[in-house]
């Protein structure tokens, strides 16, 4: 994909995918895929049904090995080697298309679950939450408007509420690249605005890579974007550059 | 949240669980008492062998407790936590036959009657130290936690879970069954382990020993609770209903899932041991038909009517159960299999949450305020309609 961009020096990465191809029983559902996304940008990606936006996604968090290529996390590690509670402890915070929320959980004890720390299980045994963890989730619980909903069980919460208490559970990780698959599926239209807002909010101090359907709230993100077509890339660049490429018309955008 | 200190958490948090540790360990005084004092005509009177069934009951309590603690809460579906029973039982079965001594039928100084019975000449190594209380009870919580370990390290590992770990729950049970029934394994084949004569020095016929096991089981109940109880409410207990209700969620927020459900694996089976070692003497037998996997699946049902991820209910569900089977195993022996999967039947149809948990829901029902619920209903109601 060099003709679309030059390639930055790999330091400067937060994640650089080369090469990666994954096929599913002959089928390439990524077929030598290379993107990278620069540390601290937002990056949407777009693509038709079966791009390999989201098994693009299984491969940065381990949940899919791919059979080629490397996917490099912060200029040097090797994510294709890992697992994801590794990676996830590396610092990549994913949300999934469905909101997998814990549903038997009140909103507060999802934060303090994703709460970023250690994870090991003698600890967990004796934990207990420091003063400023605490105000950490007070914080966070009004970033995603949930304050009021504290006490609430996730599973009682709306299907946007759900969404949101996903991207407040990603922040309590703190990670420095978060991935998101469409946020706002499924949302009214007043919600899809709020959680572009929110989503750029985050882009301030996170990277972060939306999966989205929605143009108009991948317009609304105003970020760089990157057109997947059958398993590699087919455009990269601001909005108004994909929607006038004509392979993107055809693709995509067109019908 | 949890707000309070441990003991607050550990003890208000729960009513139910209140009333369990009090009415054990106050029947772990009340019982001997009553059974010293009262003369036998008097109402208060607890016989001899209501306390033996008791004392069973309570060791098959810990063990439902045991269940609970894993399905309830880490949605693992053990159907072979018998195993672990047995286990802890046979660890306890061999100190007793150590215990006997020179006062077994064939008068041999070391090896127990069915050894001499084999032919052998000297104890096999693994009955070493088996003489020594304090070793026999390291082995009643070691032996089952390591096979706990190793069965659910690969197990966990290889990310078999829902039916699949069932199923090879199972099948563990089944084949250490198979096992123990051979005679050269040298644990008596398929008549066990039996005639024991004392326990620490104490006669295991005499009323005063079944007393000092039935308030040992009393308290080996409320404490294995406690102990569930704290591991449930820490916050490894939120990390385990996370992973029963999305385990992957749980690995992308950087959970070594497969961790988490190997310490309370382990902790369950050496539940299961301590219950089972209670048992042996209080039934003075143990045999390879623990290992049953028709045993291990009673016991879910159990948990199931008891009310599942409710600890205290998993107990009562016991209780209940086993009052049933001692009833009809009497009464009506033919129809006890049956009428146990009917009651399996029913309570999945009707009572999913089981008798603690129905009756729960309703109380709730009546303490939070209409607003309360019709807010519950009014955001279901649109999470349905954002969905579509």
């Amino acid at each position: 994909m060099a003709t679309v961009h030059a390639r930055p020096e790999v330091h400067d990465t937060i994640l650089y995918l080369d090469g990666v191809t994954v096929s599913f029983d002959g089928f390439k559902a990524l077929n030598n895929l290379s993107f990278y996304v620069l540390a601290g940008e937002l990056r949407a990606i777009i693509g038709p049904n079966g791009a390999g936006k989201t098994t693009m996604m299984d491969v940065v968090t381990g949940k899919t090995r791919p059979a080629t290529g490397s996917v490099l996390f912060n200029g040097g590690v090797d994510l294709t080697r890992l697992d994801e509670a590794r990676i996830a402890n590396l610092g990549i915070g994913r949300k999934f298309q469905k909101p997998t929320v814990f549903e038997s959980h009140t909103v507060w004890d999802n934060l303090e679950l994703a709460l970023a720390g250690s994870r090991n299980v003698f600890n967990a045994l004796f934990f207990r939450l420091k003063p400023s963890q605490r105000d950490r989730i007070e914080q966070v619980l009004e970033t995603v408007s949930l304050a009021a909903a504290r006490n609430t069980l996730a599973g009682a919460l709306s299907h946007g509420q759900k969404q949101w208490l996903e991207i407040g559970m990603l922040l309590m990780q703190d990670p420095e690249l978060l991935l998101v698959d469409e946020p706002a599926a499924g949302m009214t239209d007043a919600e899809t605005a709020q959680t572009a807002e929110l989503l750029k909010g985050i882009a301030k101090t996170h990277s972060v890579v939306v999966v989205e359907h929605d143009m108009v709230f991948v317009k609304a993100l105003e970020s760089r974007v990157t057109v997947l077509h059958e398993g590699s890339v087919l455009a990269e660049g601001s909005m108004e550059h994909v929607q006038n490429d004509p392979r993107v018309i055809e693709v995509y955008l067109g019908r | 949240m949890t707000v309070g200190g441990p003991l607050t958490r550990l003890l208000l948090g729960s009513p139910g669980g209140l009333v369990l540790v009090v009415v054990t360990l106050a029947a772990a005084v009340l019982v001997p008492v009553l059974h010293l004092t009262q003369p036998p005509g008097s109402p208060f009177f607890v016989p001899t062998w209501l306390v033996s069934l008791l004392g069973k009951y309570l060791c098959y309590a810990l063990l439902a407790l045991a269940v609970d603690l894993i399905w309830g809460f880490c949605g693992i579906l053990s159907l072979g936590h018998g195993a672990f029973f047995a286990l802890g039982g046979y660890a306890m079965g061999m100190h007793l036959m150590r215990q006997v001594g020179d006062r077994g039928v064939y008068g041999h100084p070391v090896l127990p009657d069915f050894m001499v019975f084999l032919n052998w000449n000297e104890l096999p190594w693994y009955w070493l130290g088996f003489d020594s209380f304090p070793f026999a009870m390291l082995m009643v919580l070691l032996v089952p936690g390591a096979l706990a370990f190793v069965f659910g390290f690969l197990a966990f590992r290889s990310r078999v879970s829902g039916v699949y770990f069932s199923i090879i729950s199972q099948a563990m049970t089944f084949a250490l069954m198979l096992a123990f029934f051979r005679s050269d394994m040298g644990f008596g084949g398929n008549n066990g382990l039996t005639d024991f004569k004392e326990l620490l020095g104490f006669d295991l016929q005499a009323v005063e020993t079944r007393l000092g096991l039935f308030s040992a089981s009393c308290v080996a109940l409320a404490l294995g609770y406690l102990v569930s109880r704290f591991i449930v409410t820490s916050r490894l207990g939120k990390v385990l209903v996370a992973v029963r209700d999305a385990e992957s969620r749980t690995r992308f927020i950087g959970y070594r899932v497969e961790y988490y459900k190997l310490f309370v694996f382990v902790v369950s089976a050496m539940m299961a041991g301590v219950a089972g070692a209670l048992y042996v003497p209080q039934v003075g037998i143990i045999n390879p038909s623990e290992f049953a996997p028709a045993f291990s699946i009673e016991v879910v049902v159990w948990v199931a009517v008891g009310g599942r991820g409710t600890l205290y209910g998993a107990a009562l569900g016991a209780g209940l159960v086993n009052y049933g089977k001692t009833y009809l195993t009497a009464a009506m022996p033919e129809v006890w299999l049956f009428a146990l999967g009917a009651l399996f039947i029913l309570v999945t149809l009707f009572l999913p949450k089981g008798i603690v948990g129905t009756l729960g829901g309703m109380g709730d029902r009546f303490r939070r305020p209409a607003a309360e619920r019709r807010a519950i209903a009014l955001r279901a109601a649109e999470g349905q309609r954002a969905a579509e």
